[in-house]
């Protein structure tokens, strides 16, 4: 405890420092996911992650440098006097202070490198809101479990690293520093110098309070960030109207905002009767339900998006990957597009364009207006050129030439030339459940999005005083039982139903993994909610055969 | 205030139950033929003979083969893959002429230590010395759990299908508008201690198992019989058995779990197989959970005496203390205003009432009351019949609400060592508007011999309310209460009977209110 006290009070210096270093601008609502290994390599060579990792190497080094003077002892200085044989004295190189740099070094390097794997800086919001202080308590013995273990495995595999290439930064030191070794005193990269178990203890404690700190400051921003935060649906100020629930759920930008928004929206359908009431008022001059229809259309046209990037990523998938000419191309996307539609109305015409990102496009197609080529190009296409140094540029170039060999392989030559070189396939091969994942990467935004609409569909039917939800009741029906059908149909596909394995013990969220089997279930619950409320009053409704055939199976209790 | 004294006498032995009609509750002679002859497709009989148990557990098959000697090194891994830490030390312990004396020694040491430790914790809850099928049988809702050919009884919230759980740890899915009967059979399914299912699905089945929670998708298209188990979603936490409760939110999108084991209450996200563990310390473990009809708050009691009302909003809690034991069963109205619950140990039904938060205000927590309300006393009572006297009353088994909230079940324990103090289900009348108010009903009787074991209201019947009701004898049957809602607008369309009304009948003693809030 003794021990700890030093460092604790450390930390308070680091945590000051982190937060300048903090790169917030990577964090994320949304994962990236990276579908292929080479795009994984990408993003740990992308020059922000270099940097990244540099920072966290030095702040590595900083708190164990700071864990080396509270622990004092042999630790405590890099270099000491020595006795030499001939009477004379001279500055030896401590390798202890060293090893325990290098510990704090390397640690720092394979969390930063393993927050990229993990998606570390991926934020998931929790179904169940709780207070920050409950969360947080709730979160330490998983903080503490985790800081532990990793630091374990983090050690061990520095242990063995400085077992090979420890005398590389030992020569380094003596010779910038004009140090020596002293003779008489064991080396520590040996297998004796290593096994020193108080060593080990001490380099797995500091690298364990490292990571302590690391984890506590992610898990507080998680639970800061992802606070329940109560949008005015309809404020009496205009000052105040871009804060309305309406208008931020109608920004692309920032993504956080929006997705507050809609966490927002979700849970005041849900519980708030007096806060529904204000979506379903009418405006005070002219009578027209702006809430209700800005909050509709916004929904609506988020789970339209959806649709359409399933229906291109099926027909996509039914083709083969085989790459279409531009004019097939543009014809299917409108043809497509038109299909949708049809159902929908004319409701999401004004707006045909992409509303977000689409997540680590697996295509980037027909979302995106520009007529690209449909390729399931493996490279995570990011817009803000990631690759800045020339290098990387040269590493990437071919691979982006040559993407359409790997999603869409044409001739059987092709195939066999990159067959053999195994190592390529290897790296270009598409992981098989990750394009499914990454089209579903941002669904928690439709899932609220579902769950606001159905949730204030069902309140509608005993509070909607001037119907206007009624209005829009089939354009909703329509969109959700499209969504249905393109979601029962991708996961007709290999690997879409196939569950991810679950990894406990790691900080790491592996809630996006997940998200398109709770988008089912939220759909299916969503549609049933309608259903279930209006019951037979909803054959009044004008709707396509098809569509009612459908809902009839809801009716029924036979989804 | 003797509630039963008010109640119509139990009918005489061989006359069962058939009906609540005209505000009277009918009965008839029943015999085998009849019941085969008028048995509608629901009304269930599974004898006891008919099921295959399985009599050997996994522990006992040891016992079989012959002991071999290994070397100390396997014999340890052995026993620290059987019996973890403790059975380790044991082993250590236990053969100390193969290893140096210090070991043995501070092992036996150690071993003593934890079981000093360990004897204290059970001293403080009991039941965590209990083993899982005894802790089973201790907080299920069933009476006599381990002896009971039906274990767990679920109703579809939306339509006419029900899942049976039977004793030899098979599920069954019988539904009147489909002639397959699927039979659900799991590795991890058994001792099923409740199953329920999702609201707003058709197809989720939730099955509190003795090691873990399954989710079956039974697709109610399927012709298949015998769904794979790839159709169950298994979902665990380590230290979270046996799991006694589960409930659904009635929005369908999330499901609570509780172990008396675990001080934690699980949340799951079912589609996402995540938990988040709801821990708050004192009690012990948690052991019945009842999520109220309107979602807002869920009951979770202890095996101590206290129990928690969470409101499902940020995930609050408010926590009850009793004076006498545990809350054994508890019950919501349909507005979830209003909680019933019994005490272990006491022979009364309390009642708390909670008022709506002020609106628009989202992080006040509920304002709940200052103290519970007793509403019906059920002591043992005395009854006249022909076959000599019968004392009805007692400590409560459960509770079950109707989905209308008119009616209200009560099962008795009774004593199974004495003939005339039987298991019985005694139902109420209740309103919930504008006041509170109970008034009694009468008793619902089996078949010579049988006692009930279990029941449940059906979540959507259209007549008034139908309880189901499981026997010991291994029948399922349905007695039906044919009343007007209150709540529902009478329209007149449809051939209602003449109306029931408490208020128009003639006085006599199913008038007389046992409860109302004027009163008190």
């Amino acid at each position: 405890a003794v021990l700890l006290l030093g460092p604790i009070t450390a930390a308070l210096v680091i945590l000051g420092r982190f937060s300048l270093f903090h790169p917030i601008q990577t964090i994320s609502v949304i994962p990236t996911i990276a579908c292929s290994k080479i795009a994984l390599l990408g993003q740990l060579l992308h020059p922000r992650q270099l940097v990244n990792s540099a920072v966290h190497c030095v702040m590595g080094i900083v708190v164990a440098w700071c864990c080396a003077i509270t622990i004092g002892g042999r630790y405590e200085t890099l270099g000491y006097t020595c006795p030499q044989s001939d009477g004379s004295s001279q500055m030896c190189l401590n390798e202890y202070h060293l090893i325990l740099l290098l510990a704090g070094a390397f640690v720092g390097l394979s969390y930063s490198l393993l927050g990229v794997i993990h998606n570390m800086n991926y934020i998931s919001f929790h179904t169940v809101q709780q207070y920050k202080y409950l969360r947080f308590k709730g979160a330490l013995p998983l903080v503490v479990k985790c800081s532990a273990t990793q630091a374990l495995y983090s050690i061990r595999n520095f242990i063995v690293v400085y077992f090979f290439l420890g005398y590389i930064p030992k020569a380094w030191f003596c010779k910038t520093l004009n140090l020596y070794l002293n003779s008489s005193v064991h080396p520590l990269d040996s297998i004796a110098g290593l096994l020193d178990l108080s060593l080990v203890y001490h380099l797995w404690i500091s690298a364990s309070f490292l990571l302590f700190t690391w984890h506590i400051t992610l898990v507080l921003f998680r639970i800061f960030v992802t606070e329940l935060y109560s949008f005015p649906v309809q404020s009496s100020f205009t000052e105040d109207a871009h804060q309305c629930l309406a208008k931020v759920l109608n920004e692309k930008q920032p993504m956080i905002l929006k997705f507050l928004a809609l966490q927002d929206l979700a849970l005041l359908s849900q519980h708030s009767p007096s806060r529904r009431c204000q979506v379903f008022s009418l405006s005070q001059p002219g009578g027209h339900p702006h809430n209700w229809n800005a909050i509709s259309k916004e929904c609506l046209s988020m789970l339209t998006d959806l649709t359409q990037r399933l229906v291109a990523y099926h027909d996509t998938v039914a083709t083969n990957g085989r790459a279409k000419s531009l004019s097939t191309g543009s014809e299917r996307k409108t043809s497509s597009e038109t299909s949708v539609t049809s159902g929908t109305e004319d409701l999401m015409s004004p707006r045909p364009t992409l509303l977000m990102k689409t997540p680590a496009s697996v295509f980037a197609r027909s979302v995106v207006g520009t007529p690209r080529t449909p390729l399931t190009a493996p490279f995570t296409p990011d817009l803000d050129s990631p690759f800045a140094s020339p290098a990387l540029r040269r590493l990437t170039a071919p691979v982006e030439q040559c993407s359409p060999w790997f999603g869409t392989v044409q001739s059987p030559h092709v195939k066999n030339f990159l067959a053999k070189r195994v190592l390529i396939m290897y790296l270009f091969n598409k992981l098989p459940e990750a394009s499914s994942q990454a089209l579903f990467a941002d669904s928690q935004a439709h899932i609220w999005a579902l769950e606001g609409l159905s949730y204030l569909v069902q309140a509608s039917f005993s509070e909607d005083q001037f119907g206007v939800v009624q209005t829009a009741l089939p354009s909703i029906l329509s969109c959700m039982l499209v969504l249905q059908e393109a979601v029962d149909r991708h996961f007709k596909l290999p690997h879409a139903s196939s569950k991810p394995v679950r990894s406990t013990g790691s900080m790491g969220d592996s809630t996006h993994k997940t998200l398109r089997f709770a988008l089912r279930a939220t759909l299916k619950t969503a549609i049933y909610r309608i259903t279930t409320t209006f019951g037979d009053h909803l054959n009044a409704i004008q709707m396509s055969a098809e569509h009612r055939k459908r809902l009839q199976q809801f009716l029924e209790y036979k989804e | 205030m003797c509630s039963l004294a008010l109640f119509p006498p139990p009918l005489p032995s061989g006359q069962t139950t058939l009906c609540e009609s005209n505000n009277e509750l009918l009965s008839g002679t029943t015999t085998e033929d009849q019941l085969k002859q008028e048995s509608s497709p629901l009304s269930l009989y599974f004898p006891r003979e008919s099921l295959k148990l399985h009599s050997r557990t996994e522990s006992s098959s040891k016992a079989a083969f012959l002991d071999h000697s290994e070397t100390l090194w396997m014999r340890s891994a052995a026993a620290w893959r059987d019996g973890g830490l403790t059975g380790l030390l044991n082993e250590i312990t236990t053969s100390h002429t193969e290893v140096p004396k210090w070991l043995s020694m501070s092992s036996g040491c150690i071993l003593a230590l934890l079981q000093k430790v360990s004897s204290f914790h059970g001293s403080l809850f009991p039941h965590l010395t209990l083993s899982s099928e005894d802790m089973i049988a201790e907080f299920s809702q069933v009476l006599n759990w381990s002896d009971c050919v039906v274990r767990a009884f679920a109703w579809h919230p939306h339509t006419d299908k029900f899942a049976v759980a039977l004793l030899d740890d098979s599920i069954k899915i019988y539904n009147p508008k489909s002639a397959t009967t699927p039979t659900l059979k799991h590795r991890l399914q058994r001792s099923v201690a409740a199953v329920q299912w999702k609201p707003l699905c058709a197809s989720a089945l939730a099955v509190a198992c003795q090691n873990c929670l399954l989710v079956w998708h039974v697709d109610p298209c399927s012709l298949s019989t015998r769904p794979s188990s790839g159709c169950a979603q298994v979902l665990s936490h380590p230290g979270h058995s046996p799991v006694t409760s589960i409930a659904w939110s009635p929005s369908g999108s999330l499901l609570v779990s509780a172990s008396p084991m675990d001080t934690a209450m699980m949340v799951w996200d079912v589609a996402s197989e995540s938990c988040v563990p709801l821990q708050r310390v004192g009690g012990g473990g948690v052991s019945f959970l009842s999520w109220s009809p309107d979602g807002s708050h869920v009951l979770a009691s202890t095996p101590s005496a206290l129990f928690r009302v969470w409101e499902t909003r940020m995930w609050t809690c408010e926590r009850w203390p009793c004076v006498k034991g545990r809350c054994q069963s508890g019950c919501w109205s349909p507005d979830g205003s209003r909680l019933l619950f019994t005490v272990q140990g006491e022979m009364v039904i309390y009642a708390l009432t909670f008022t709506d938060t002020p609106a628009g205000v989202p992080t006040s927590t509920s304002q709940g009351p200052q103290a519970a309300a007793v509403v019906a006393d059920l002591s043992e009572t005395t009854f006249n019949t022909p076959d000599g006297d019968i004392i009805v009353g007692g400590e409560i088994q459960s509770l079950a609400w109707d989905s209308t909230g008119e009616r209200l079940a009560v099962l008795l324990k009774g004593d199974p060592h004495a003939a005339d103090r039987p298991a019985i289900i005694a139902v109420f009348k209740t309103r919930t508007s504008p006041i509170f108010e109970l008034l009694p009903c009468g008793f619902v009787q089996g078949e010579r011999g049988a006692e009930p074991r279990l029941m449940q209201f059906h979540p959507s019947f259209q007549h008034g309310a139908l309880l189901t009701v499981c026997w010991s004898s291994g029948r399922i049957t349905h007695v039906p209460f044919y009343f007007l809602s209150a709540g529902v607008p009478h329209c007149g369309l449809s051939g209602s009977p003449s109306l029931p009304r408490p208020q128009t009948v003639p006085a006599d003693f199913a008038n007389q209110s046992l409860f109302t809030e004027l009163m008190s």
